[in-house]
């Protein structure tokens, strides 16, 4: 579904990614695991559009889609939460929702996608009109993974969605993604929580100082002894 | 010794009530947790010790003093610092730039900016940002822009530190980094307070967690009582299969 071969991705003078390829399957969950500053947001920014790759391609569904602008790859069904959930804090959670419907199919079925976003967090139903800056941290990721989920995306792209949350509130956001590929959607995870990351992943990625350096099946990593040193902290 | 006190303390936003009623105190040189569901209070908490904002009433005695209500940089003074949950950096200064201001602003003697530069390199080599000085703080990543946080704050020579969320989006093995930094940090004398989601940390390294919920203290104790408390676990922890000694 997701090809991205072989990109290089530069900021200013400096070199973020080297030769990255990294894929992903219909239906799966694949995860990206690396220390801060490795390229993590910046392979995934590349894959959304806010970067063009110098070299290599990205491929989604068979088409070429680096160079493209951001608007046109949501359009073609990829959806990014960023880190932080980067939500408009002055609009309410609602105007937060329909703006992830902004492209032409998505906005015909806004209302209906929103009545499904509020079947999955029910507590957004409950703070429609509220104006996001005054939610809880919980809140403001539920409203950034609903507002991802708005434009019916194919693939959603996830940068770090348990940032600053309670534990609780990552178990309930953690069941929400792994339920996705059951709804179609296909998930490329960034987390820093790096057991759970790989213990709901198909595959993962391992990403050190812009480069690929270790892949495979994502319980296969998890009892690898350099993951579990590097990353799982053990 | 108590080296913070406080009691009754009171804030609401419009009707919501951030902080209800709150009363503890902090022993010096102790590291003290404070956790709870997100919207709990606890940044709203940091931001009135701290005097970001002012308290509805309540009393926060800080080495037996009334500080209650003073403003920002006179909290500093005394001798308390903090960092934020979203970093509040200058986004186009040098990370050098940002530990001489935190040091030149604190109250402390013999200061001259002679001596300052070399004293921000230590601070700096300290959290582990060394060689990173002429960087603009924008073109950190953000666990160095908290690293430079704790730098800024340190400068300063706080007796109480106030750290909030420094850990989020930390793997486990940056969390162990972090852990020994906010030891070291102990070590030099100064009394931490710190807001974290990561039990591990909460877990290994306070003496003693605060944990609130809707503005109001819902238990106090070793971290090992605490992640046994049937409240806490249903507020906050939930099951205990998210819990990371799992992994």
């Amino acid at each position: 579904m997701l090809t991205v071969k072989n990109i290089s991705t530069v900021h200013g003078k400096i070199q973020a990614l080297w030769d990255v390829s990294i894929e992903a399957e219909e239906g799966e969950i694949v995860a990206l695991v690396g220390a801060n500053g490795a390229g993590k947001t910046t392979l995934l920014d590349t894959i959304s559009g806010t970067y063009t790759p110098v070299a290599g391609s990205v491929e989604f569904q068979g088409q070429r889609i680096d160079g493209k602008s951001a608007a046109y790859i949501v359009e073609q069904g990829i959806s990014h939460v960023p880190q932080g959930g980067r939500l408009f804090s002055d609009m309410t959670v609602r105007e937060n929702l329909e703006m992830g419907a902004y492209s032409r199919h998505a906005w015909k079925q806004r209302t209906e996608t929103i009545e499904h976003v509020c079947q999955i967090f029910p507590r957004l139903k409950e703070r429609e009109t509220q104006i996001t800056s005054t939610l809880s941290g919980g809140e403001k990721q539920m409203v950034a993974i609903g507002r991802g989920l708005m434009s019916r995306p194919k693939l959603c792209i996830f940068d770090e969605p348990s940032y600053g949350l309670s534990p609780k509130a990552v178990m309930e956001i953690f069941q929400v993604i792994k339920s996705l590929p059951k709804q179609g959607i296909t998930v490329l995870l960034v987390e820093q929580n790096v057991g759970q990351a790989l213990e709901m992943a198909n595959r993962a990625y391992v990403l050190e100082n812009g480069r690929i350096t270790l892949q495979g099946i994502a319980c296969d990593l998890l009892v690898n002894d350099y993951v579990r040193k590097a990353y799982l902290g053990l | 010794m108590k080296i913070l006190d406080v009691q009754g303390l009171k804030k609401n936003f419009g009707g919501l009530a951030a902080t209800a009623n709150v009363n503890f105190n902090i022993e010096q040189g102790e590291i003290v947790g404070l956790i709870g569901p997100n919207g709990a209070g606890k940044t709203t908490l940091f931001n009135l010790i701290s005097g970001a904002i002012t308290p509805d009433s309540g009393v926060i005695t800080f080495k037996g003093k009334d500080i209650a209500g003073l403003k920002p940089y006179r909290i500093c003074r005394v001798g308390i610092a903090r960092t934020f949950q979203s970093v509040k950096i200058f986004a186009k200064m040098s990370v050098f730039n940002h530990v001489i201001i935190g040091y030149l602003f604190g109250d402390h003697k013999h200061k001259t900016s002679g001596t300052s530069s070399e004293e921000a390199e230590k601070i700096l080599d300290f959290v582990g940002l060394s060689g990173m000085s002429d960087r603009r703080a924008a073109d950190l990543t953000l666990v160095n822009q908290k690293r430079l946080e704790v730098a800024r704050a340190l400068a300063t020579q706080p007796e109480l530190l106030l750290l909030d969320e420094v850990m989020a989006g930390l793997n486990p093995t940056e969390v162990s980094e972090a852990m020994e930094l906010v030891r070291k940090i102990r070590e030099k004398g100064i009394t931490v307070i710190m807001i974290e989601h990561v039990m591990k940390a909460i877990m290994t390294i306070c003496d003693r967690v605060i944990v609130l919920h809707h503005g109001e203290k819902l238990a106090e104790g070793k971290p090992g009582d605490i992640t046994r408390n049937k409240s806490v676990i249903e507020v906050y922890l939930g099951d205990f299969a998210c819990l990371p000694s799992k992994t």
